[in-house]
C-alpha cells in the first residue's frame, strides 16, 4: 500500500515526469457506449431469477401517531406475495439525512413517512395494492408552515459552528456605508433522472443491494447496521448511477426495506420509487431566510459581514443547511457573524443537494454585493477587487491557490463586460429588457481517504478497481486516464471497474470530493508500480520514461507486456486529508457573467448568454469537468428562475412533487454556456492537485442570473425563484 | 396501477361496442391517460385501443374547410402545409405545447379532452370534486397558481391545459363524433366544454362511449393570426396565459376578430364581448383596453394566480397590437 496523506504539500514524482498525455484532454466517457446503447445495468434493470416487485407505503398524514395499519384489502388482491410493516428494522426517517434512520416508532415525522412494504408478482400489483393500504393515525399537532415555527437560535445540529468575530453590530452602527437585506429560497429538489430504486437479495446468509447510490461504502456501514448484520455479510453495488446531486448520498428507507422484504420473501426483491414518492422519501434542500449585513467604508471596502439564517428540519434530521459556507472566505472585513438557526416542521427530511450552503448561501451574499455596489455606484466586479481577501478572512490561513481575481478579469474581458454597466431597465431589445450581471462562485474544497488498486496485467493494459461511483459525472474515464498518465498507456489500454464494495474503498461521489481523492489514490498505486518498473529496468524510478505501453530507461525500451512476465503487478494506493489540509484555506473559484432578457409585457425571463471562468486546480478531463461546471450553471438558471417545491402548509404535502409542475431548466431555457479554466495546480489539496469542480458551477450561477434580471427591468427580487409573476408589477405600462 | 383488460377493434363502429361498461376507456396516444392510471387517478376496467383505426387522415372539404381525423399525431397536424399557410394559429398553438416526443404520440381527439393539470387533482390523497365528486375542492385556499380565473365555481377552479384546443375554439371548429348506437353527432367546439359548475367531473358534451373521430374545421377566415403562449419555461410548461388571436383590419378598421385564451378557465376560453369590443372600431390602445376590460371583467383570483389578471390583460393588449399592427 503506498499511502500518503496530505501532511504537507505533494506531487508525485510520477506523475509529474508523466509524457502519455491523456490526463485533463477532453475525452469523451469512456461508459458512454454502454449507456446509449442500454447495456449499462442501473439499479431497477436486471432480473434476477424469481424476481418480485416491491411498492412502499406511506402514512397519509403529517403528523401525530401510528394506530394499525390494515392491510386486509391490499392481501386479498391477486398477486400480492407478502406485506411487511411491523418489522422493527423497518426504518422510519430518511437515512439519507443522517448516519441511520429512525426506526420502530409510532411517531409520525412526515406525511409520505415509510410505513409498510408490499411484495407482489408485478410492479403493477405491489403499487395497486399500496395503495388499498389503510393506515390508521392519530393526530397530532401540526407544524407544516416553516414561517409559524418559534426558532430555535442555539440548533445542536450541524457541522458549521457559528461564527462571530467583532462587534458587527458597532461596526455597522458607525460605517459610512451600510447594507441590511433579507432573501429567501424555497424547498429545492434532488431530482435525479434515474429513480430512487433498489434490487435486492440474499445468498447463504449473505446480502447484495443493488442500488442507486453515491456512496457505496457508506451505504454497505448504513445498511448492515440498519440489518444487525456484519457488514462483510452485505456487498453493495451501483456499477452506474443515472445522477443524485445528494440525493443518493445517504441509503434511503427503499434499500433497507427491499432487503428486509427480500429476507421475508425468499426471493430478490426490487423497488424503486415512484417520481411523486421521491419527494417524500428522499430529502430535500432546505427552504432559507437569509439576512445579510455589511458594513463598508466609503470605497466599498467591506470592515464587517453578516450572513444569518433560518432553515428547517424534521423531528429526526440532523442536517442543518450551512448556508453562509461559502460566504466565509470570499470577502474580506474583520467583523463577521455567521450563523444558521432553525426551524423544526413535520416535513420530509431536508439534506445535502448539491453545492449545499453555496447553491443558496449566495444568492443572498452575490445579490448583496450587487446590490452593495450600485449603493456605492460602483461596478460590482470593482467591488469584489476591492474585497479580495490575501488570507482566509475567518481563519487567517493561507490559500492553498486562490485565483478569483483572475476569474473576474479574464471573465469580464471575455464576456465584454462594459466600463459603464447600463443603467437598470434602460436597454431594450424591441420588446426585451435586456440586462447584464456577474456572481462569484466559490466551493470549499475536500480531500477524504480513498484507496484504489491497479493491476498491470499480464498483457501489459492495466485494471484499475475502486468502490467509487459515477455518477454521470465521468469518474470512468478521468480514473482511466489517471493510471493512462502514470502507466504510458491509452486509455482504451486501461480498465476501469467501480461501483462494488468488494473493491477497495474509495471517496464515493459526494460533495466535490470524488474526483480529487479518487485519481490521487490511483497515482499513488501506479507510483508503486514505477517503483516495480524500475527495479525490472535496473533503473531508478526518475529515470523511466513511459509512452504508449513502452518503459524506457537507459537507452533500454521493453514493452510493458514483456516487462511484466505473466504475473500481474498489483499496487495499492490511499490518500487521505493531513495537516495541509488544515493548514490551508481551500477551495476552488469562479465568477459567473450572464446576460438576459426580460419580456416587457409579460416578465418571461430569457437568458441569452452566459459565460464563467474557474479556477479548479488542475483539469482531469477538460470535457467531463466542462459538463460538470455547465450542468451547474443550468441548474442555477433553474434556481433563479423556476425550481421551487411548494408545501401545501393545510397537510404538509408537497403540492408539486413532480417534473409537470416542478420546474427544472429544459433545453430551451439553457443558451450557449461558456466555461474556461484556469488551471492552476494546487499541490495541496491532494496528490492530483485536483480541486473540486462537481458543485462549482452551481454556486453563484442564480445569483448573477438574478442580478442580470435586476439590470435589466430595475426590479430587485429578493424572494427566489424570479418568476414572472414577482417583475410584473415592475415592469414599463402596456 | 389497476389492471385492466384490452381491446384493440379494428373500426370506429367496433370500437364504440367494445365500450359496454362505465369503466371502459378509449386509448390512443396515451399521453395524458397512462400518467393518470399509474397515478390511479384515472382506474379504469378496459381500455379499448383505437390508436390503429384509420382516422389519421387530413383531408380537404369542398366548401374549403379541413377534416381532420381524430388520430392525427399533433406533430403531423401542426406541420401539414396546409395547416402552415391556412391556420397558422393552430400550427403554433400545437408547437407551443409539450415537447416533440409527446406531439408524436398525442392525437388530435385526446388532446381536446386532457385532464386538467390542477396540483390536487393528480394528488388522490388531497380533496378534488373533479376526480371524487362530492369531496371538496383543495385549491380554494391552497396553492393554485397555474388555476382559472374565469368560469370557476365554488367547487373547482381547474384549468383546461390544451394549447390546441384555445386555436380551434378561436377558429370555429366542430366535433364530429360516433356513438355507441351508430349514430353520428357535430358537436360545435364552443358547445363542446362545461363550465364546472357542481359537477366538475363532466368536462364536455360527450356521452358515455362516444368517439370522438373528426375535427372539422371551417374554410379559413381572412385576418392576421397569431398564438401567444405566456409560460414559466421556454418549453415544455403549461400556459399561465395563452391568447389565440385571428384579427382582420380592413381600411384602418377591425373587419373581423375571434380571440380564445388558454390558461384562464376552466375550458378553452371565448367571450364574445371581446370581440365586440374591438369589430368596427379602428385599433387603438384604447380600443384594446377595451377588449381586455371585457375579458376580464368578471375575472376573481384566488390568492397564488390574482397574477393572472394583469398579466392577461398585458398579454392581449400586446397581442392585438402585433395583430392589428397598430
Amino acid at each position: 500500500m503506498n499511502e500518503h496523506v496530505m501532511d504537507a504539500a505533494f506531487r508525485p514524482g510520477g506523475l509529474d515526469r508523466a509524457k502519455q498525455g491523456v490526463l485533463g484532454l477532453g475525452l469523451d466517457r469512456i461508459e458512454g457506449p454502454a449507456k446509449v446503447s442500454g447495456v449499462a445495468d442501473y439499479a431497477y434493470e436486471g432480473t434476477p431469477d424469481g424476481i418480485a416487485y416491491a411498492a412502499i407505503v406511506g402514512t397519509p398524514v403529517g403528523s401525530g401517531r401510528i394506530l394499525g395499519i390494515d392491510i386486509s384489502a391490499a392481501e386479498a388482491l391477486p398477486g400480492v406475495i407478502a406485506i411487511i410493516h411491523n418489522d422493527p428494522r423497518m426504518p422510519a426517517g430518511e437515512a439519507n439525512s443522517r448516519a441511520m434512520p429512525l426506526f420502530d416508532t409510532d411517531v409520525i415525522l412526515h406525511l409520505g413517512q415509510p410505513v409498510a412494504i408490499v411484495v407482489a408478482e408485478d410492479q403493477a400489483i405491489a403499487r395497486d395494492a399500496a395503495a388499498l393500504v389503510v393506515v390508521r393515525t392519530e393526530g397530532g399537532e401540526d407544524r407544516f408552515d416553516v414561517e409559524a415555527q418559534p426558532v430555535d437560535t442555539a440548533p445542536k445540529i450541524g457541522f458549521l459552528p457559528p461564527i462571530d468575530n467583532g462587534d458587527l453590530d458597532a461596526v455597522m452602527a458607525d460605517a459610512a456605508v451600510t447594507f441590511d437585506r433579507t432573501y429567501t429560497t424555497p424547498v429545492h429538489f434532488p431530482a435525479a433522472l434515474e429513480p430512487h430504486a433498489t434490487t435486492a437479495w440474499w445468498e447463504g446468509g449473505k446480502l447484495t443491494v443493488r442500488t442507486s447510490n453515491q456512496v457505496i461504502g457508506g451505504a454497505r456501514k448504513t445498511i448492515a447496521k440498519a440489518l444487525k448484520i456484519d457488514a462483510d455479510k452485505v456487498r453493495v453495488l451501483a456499477p452506474y448511477v443515472g445522477g443524485g446531486f445528494g440525493g443518493k448520498t445517504g441509503v434511503g428507507p427503499e434499500a433497507i426495506l427491499a432487503a428486509i422484504a427480500a429476507e421475508v420473501v425468499g426471493r430478490p426483491v426490487k423497488v424503486a420509487l415512484p417520481r411523486r414518492q421521491t419527494a417524500y422519501m428522499v430529502h430535500h434542500r432546505s427552504h432559507t431566510t437569509q439576512r445579510i449585513r455589511i458594513a463598508a467604508d466609503a470605497n466599498g471596502v467591506i470592515l464587517g459581514m453578516g450572513h444569518e439564517s433560518v432553515v428547517a428540519q424534521n423531528d429526526d434530521g440532523e442536517f442543518l443547511e450551512p448556508v453562509p459556507f461559502g460566504t466565509l472566505p470570499l470577502y474580506r472585513g474583520d467583523a463577521r457573524r455567521f450563523k444558521t438557526d432553525l426551524v423544526r416542521v413535520d416535513l420530509p427530511a431536508s439534506g445535502a443537494v448539491r453545492a449545499p450552503g453555496e447553491a443558496v448561501g449566495t444568492f443572498g451574499v452575490e445579490c448583496a454585493m450587487d446590490e452593495l455596489a450600485e449603493q456605492l455606484g460602483i461596478d460590482p466586479i470593482e467591488l469584489r477587487r476591492r474585497n479580495e481577501p490575501e488570507t482566509d478572512p475567518v481563519s487567517g490561513k493561507p490559500f492553498s491557490t486562490r485565483r478569483m481575481l483572475d476569474c473576474y478579469t479574464q471573465g469580464a474581458e471575455r464576456f465584454g463586460w462594459p466600463a459603464n454597466v447600463p443603467a437598470p431597465g434602460s436597454v431594450r431589445d424591441g420588446k426585451w429588457l435586456v440586462g447584464i450581471g456577474m456572481a462569484a462562485s466559490l466551493r470549499g474544497n475536500f480531500t477524504v481517504e480513498a484507496q484504489a488498486r491497479v493491476r498491470l496485467e499480464a498483457d501489459g493494459r492495466a485494471t484499475v478497481e475502486c468502490d467509487m461511483t459515477d455518477i454521470g459525472t465521468g469518474t470512468y474515464t478521468i480514473l482511466a486516464q489517471t493510471a493512462g498518465e502514470m502507466l504510458g498507456l491509452p486509455v482504451a489500454e486501461v480498465n476501469v471497474r467501480l461501483g462494488d464494495t468488494d473493491f477497495p474503498p474509495s471517496a464515493g461521489s459526494g460533495g466535490s470530493f470524488g474526483a480529487g481523492s479518487a485519481c490521487s489514490a490511483v497515482v499513488l498505486a501506479c507510483e508503486d508500480i514505477l517503483g516495480e518498473l524500475a527495479l525490472r529496468m535496473n533503473a531508478a524510478p526518475e529515470d523511466l520514461s513511459l509512452h504508449d505501453g513502452c518503459v524506457s530507461a537507459g537507452g533500454r525500451s521493453v514493452k510493458l507486456a514483456d516487462l511484466v512476465r505473466g504475473e500481474p503487478i498489483v499496487a495499492m494506493g490511499k490518500t487521505g486529508p493531513g495537516v495541509e489540509s488544515k493548514r490551508t484555506s481551500q477551495a476552488s473559484h469562479g465568477a459567473h457573467f450572464v446576460e438576459v432578457a426580460v419580456n416587457a409585457v409579460t416578465g418571461e425571463t430569457r437568458v441569452r448568454r452566459m459565460l464563467g471562468v474557474f479556477d479548479v486546480g488542475r483539469v482531469l478531463n477538460r470535457k467531463t469537468a466542462t459538463s460538470q461546471i455547465t450542468g451547474g450553471m443550468a441548474w442555477g438558471i433553474a434556481y433563479a428562475l423556476s425550481e421551487e417545491g411548494i408545501v401545501d402548509t393545510r397537510t404538509g404535502a408537497f403540492v408539486n412533487p413532480d417534473f409537470g409542475e416542478y420546474h427544472v431548466a429544459v433545453n430551451a431555457d439553457i443558451p450557449q454556456l461558456e466555461v474556461h479554466f484556469i488551471e492552476e495546480i494546487d499541490d495541496s489539496a491532494n496528490p492530483v492537485g485536483a480541486k473540486g469542480v462537481g458543485e462549482l458551477g452551481i454556486s453563484g450561477a442564480g445569483a448573477a442570473v438574478a442580478n442580470a434580471i435586476y439590470n435589466a427591468t430595475g426590479v430587485r427580487v429578493r424572494d427566489f425563484p424570479v418568476t414572472l409573476d414577482k417583475l410584473l408589477e415592475g415592469l414599463p405600462a402596456v | 396501477m389497476k389492471t385492466f383488460t384490452y381491446e384493440k377493434p379494428a373500426t370506429p363502429e367496433a370500437a364504440v361496442k367494445d365500450i359496454d361498461t362505465s369503466g371502459a376507456k378509449f386509448i390512443a396516444g396515451g399521453t395524458n391517460l397512462l400518467d393518470l392510471m399509474k397515478l390511479q387517478v384515472e382506474t379504469p376496467d378496459k381500455l379499448v385501443d383505437i390508436s390503429r383505426l384509420d382516422l389519421a387522415k387530413i383531408e380537404e372539404r369542398e366548401d374549403g374547410g379541413l377534416t381532420i381525423g381524430a388520430l392525427v399525431p399533433n406533430s403531423d397536424l401542426a406541420a401539414d402545409r396546409r395547416v402552415v399557410a391556412k391556420y397558422e394559429v393552430l400550427s403554433r398553438a400545437l408547437l407551443a405545447g409539450a415537447s416533440g416526443q409527446l406531439r408524436n404520440k398525442a392525437s388530435t381527439g385526446g388532446n381536446l379532452l386532457q385532464r386538467t393539470r390542477c396540483y390536487y387533482f393528480y394528488d388522490t390523497a388531497a380533496a378534488c370534486n373533479k376526480r371524487e365528486p362530492g369531496s371538496g375542492c383543495s385549491a380554494i385556499g391552497g396553492f393554485n397558481r397555474i388555476l382559472a380565473v374565469l368560469g370557476t365555481s365554488e367547487h373547482c377552479i381547474a384549468t383546461h391545459p390544451s394549447d390546441m384546443a384555445v386555436a380551434m375554439r378561436a377558429l370555429d371548429a366542430t366535433i364530429v363524433t360516433l356513438k355507441a348506437d351508430g349514430d353520428r353527432r357535430r358537436i360545435s367546439i364552443h358547445d363542446f366544454y362545461r363550465l364546472p359548475g357542481d359537477t366538475p367531473q363532466i368536462e364536455n358534451a360527450l356521452e358515455a362511449g362516444e368517439l370522438i373521430t373528426h375535427i372539422e374545421l371551417p374554410a379559413p377566415v381572412k385576418g392576421k393570426q397569431e398564438y401567444r403562449k405566456v409560460r414559466d419555461r421556454a418549453s415544455y410548461a403549461f400556459a399561465l396565459v395563452s391568447v389565440a388571436a385571428i384579427v382582420d383590419v380592413q381600411d384602418g378598421v377591425i373587419a373581423s376578430a375571434s380571440l380564445a385564451f388558454g390558461g384562464l378557465g376552466p375550458m378553452p376560453w371565448r367571450n364574445p364581448a371581446v370581440e365586440a369590443a374591438l369589430v368596427g372600431k379602428a385599433p387603438s390602445d384604447a380600443v384594446f383596453e377595451a377588449a381586455a376590460t371585457a375579458l376580464l371583467a368578471d375575472a376573481k383570483g384566488y390568492g397564488s394566480n390574482d397574477f393572472k389578471i394583469p398579466l392577461a390583460r398585458r398579454t392581449l393588449i400586446a397581442t392585438l397590437r402585433n395583430v392589428t399592427g397598430a
